[in-house]
């Protein structure tokens, strides 16, 4: 079997002591990032990018994936614990995880949280290792046109999956792709929108703009509604679900792994929307539908798993095409391109214990997870319950110091608290960041392939229909968008967002 | 208000306005690039075509801010909002000259003025051990070329 050959590999990478302790370090990272309210994987990550341009590729690589997916494990746990999601995706567990805790059943609702994560992590793995290889065959095929339609469709999917209104969704997408543009074209050698500033040329670094519009802009937000935080901690009792709910669970994070898989590798989405979905739809087929919302075990279940198994196929459209499906995605790529790797088709093929490695890892990164979450939780909780107010400072200082780091600029200072700013001003107005973030990342890559090809069919824009992977991948983006036209879709969608309002 | 009762979302409102302003912009400064045509694409196509789509984008949230009735605009957190961004402001000018020792206490006791529990105690010993652990893991660790005392003081 291939497959066992590849695996093989990756375990081989990811088992020397030096990538086990960054797989551990990555991970524990990602649980203090989850437990932390406001300080989300985004920001996080951008945050320490600097800290791993001194590492070899493959620990950096493997650490960076470890806080992204520790961070939904640990994001659970004050949800549960405290009724306060550490983290977006988390924001349903809380529902009927706080109820559970409230009842005594904490530990239990932590057992069933920690053992959905696990099995959804492990079968995300299994799946990146089985369709990442065959689609990145695909992508080799893919020419310009094709990639050019792949990255539309990332956007029109990054805008039917964004809360709020659609309108401001594709504002904020265009607004991202012009933002983009800032900088020498690579064609001309114009400078455009520069204004003569030299630190321009080379456009605006994205972990600049993602500090300022999720590390300051959220801490801007949160100082709104700051308030004393006394929280009550539920104590921890038995871990032990009992036979009942063993058998309540099984369905839930089987339909949960299955959802969160396939939402995690659409752009835009990553972990937040299968979680949402999963919860609706155990809430609408499951018996114990009137529980939900009062401790149900599978509105922990699901969700869990959902969000779990998102955060690593996420990693697909990354490894396979090179092309981010969401703003934590993107950080990825830019840790790869300063270690010298260019993410896409090839890297399978030119970089395999890189590949398999990162791989093996996601999945002894959740095995770390488990023993590091369930015994370990008193700890969690006591640094869930800092108060903001010694928390944001700290994140402000990372930032400044960390975002001038990255280039040994103070301009880049002055750019980010701009980037804050407006952050704040456009979630004021109910506009979200993140499909602007991803049309920002995805924006020069379009110019450049539209060029292309262009060029290739002498400026006849028919080709993107005449080609069959570029006319499907752009058929898809037409179905998207007329299934969340049509109004009774369109209901469903303002009804997941609405719970998450709760 | 200065606004009129005409108007039924402020959100849509000024998120029209920023649309339409920053559309217009990347417009006008478009103008000074090469156009080009589809088959060779100047520097001026795409800024042209998406300044365009905002400025479209910005007249239908300004239309529908007339029409469609929306949630009001929540109160701003002047406070926070001026602190934290002059404190990141000002780091960002006095860490070369002043150095980290005087840019980065300055920045921690000012942004946590920003919140409505501060006290000067705690934020004291925030900006004393944040700017030790950020001297020894950035400028020690990491060799961020970045003084602790800075140029002003080397004369």
């Amino acid at each position: 079997m291939e497959l066992l050959a590849h695996l093989g590999l990756g375990f081989s990478t990811a088992f020397t002591p030096e990538n086990l302790l960054y797989c551990l370090a990555g991970v524990f990272l990602g649980t203090l990032i989850g437990v932390l309210p406001g300080l989300g994987p985004t920001a996080t990550i951008a945050m320490l990018l600097p800290l791993t341009f001194t590492l070899p590729p493959v620990a950096s690589l493997i650490m960076l994936a470890g806080i992204y997916y520790g961070s939904q494990y640990g994001g659970s746990t004050t949800s549960i614990l405290i009724n306060v999601p550490g983290e977006a995706a988390s924001v349903v567990t809380a529902l009927d995880g706080y109820q559970m805790a409230r009842q005594g059943r904490a530990g239990v609702a932590l057992t069933t949280a920690a053992v959905g994560s696990f099995f959804a992590g492990s079968v995300a793995t299994l799946l990146i290792a089985l369709f990442a290889p065959p689609l990145a065959d695909l992508a080799l095929k893919f020419g310009p046109a094709d990639y050019f339609s792949l990255m539309v469709l990332g956007l029109i999917a990054s805008v039917v999956l964004a809360q709020g209104s659609l309108l401001h969704a594709i504002g904020m997408v265009v607004l991202g792709l012009l933002l983009g543009l800032i900088g020498t074209d690579i064609n001309s050698g114009v400078q455009r929108f520069t204004f003569g500033i030299p630190q321009l040329t080379d456009g605006i670094g994205f972990v600049v703009i993602a500090m300022g519009m999720f590390g300051l802009a959220e801490i801007l937000r949160n100082l709104e509604q700051q308030h004393g935080q006394s929280t009550e901690v539920t104590r921890v009792s038995s871990l032990m679900p009992s036979r009942e709910d063993w058998k309540r669970m099984v369905g839930p994070i089987l339909r949960g792994t299955a959802i969160g898989s396939a939402l995690g590798i659409l752009p835009g989405s990553g972990s937040i929307l299968g979680a949402f979905a999963a919860y609706s739809l155990e809430k609408k087929i499951s018996k114990n539908s009137a529980e939900f919302g009062k401790g149900a075990i599978e509105g922990v279940a699901a969700p869990e798993s959902a969000n779990n198994a998102g955060a690593q196929t996420s990693f697909i459209p990354l490894l396979t095409l090179g092309v981010p499906p969401n703003p934590v995605m993107a950080l990825m790529v830019g840790a790869m391109i300063i270690q010298g790797i260019q993410p896409g088709p090839s890297v399978i093929v030119e970089q395999p214990a890189l590949f398999w490695g990162i791989i093996a890892s996601m999945w002894i990164g959740n095995l770390f997870l488990i023993i590091l979450n369930l015994p370990m939780i008193g700890i969690w909780v006591r640094i869930a319950s800092i108060p903001y107010k010694y928390l944001y400072p700290a994140i402000i200082v990372f930032c400044s110091v960390g975002v001038f780091s990255l280039k040994n600029s103070e301009f880049d200072i002055y750019l980010m608290a701009l980037f804050g700013v407006l952050g704040y001003l456009l979630s004021k107005l109910g506009c979200e960041p993140a499909p602007m973030l991803l049309a920002f990342i995805l924006g020069p890559m379009m110019e450049e392939y539209l060029r292309r090809a262009l060029l290739l069919s002498r400026g006849d824009p028919m080709v993107f229909l005449r080609r069959p992977i570029s006319a499907t991948l752009l058929i898809l983006g037409v179905l998207a968008v007329i299934a969340v036209s049509y109004p009774a879709l369109f209901k469903k969608r303002g009804e997941v967002f609405r719970d998450r309002d709760k | 208000m200065i606004l009129t009762p005409a108007i039924k979302n402020a959100r849509d409102l000024w998120a029209g306005i920023l649309y339409a302003g920053i559309g217009v912009s990347a417009l006008i400064f478009s103008r000074d690039y090469e156009m080009g045509s589809a088959l060779r694409m100047g520097p001026a196509y795409l800024p042209t075509l998406l300044g365009g789509l905002l400025v479209l984008i910005g007249a239908v949230s300004l239309g529908r801010s007339l029409i469609r009735p929306g949630a009001r605009i929540s109160g701003f957190q002047i406070k926070g909002l001026v602190l934290v961004t002059a404190a990141t402001l000002l780091f960002g000018i006095l860490v070369r000259g002043a150095g980290l020792a005087i840019a980065l206490p300055l920045l921690v006791i000012m942004s946590s003025a920003a919140s409505r529990y501060f006290r000067w105690g705690y934020s004291l010993v925030m900006a004393a051990g944040l700017t030790l652990f950020c001297i020894l893991v950035f400028l020690k660790g990491l060799g961020v070329p970045l003084p602790i005392l800075g140029s002003w003081f080397s004369g």
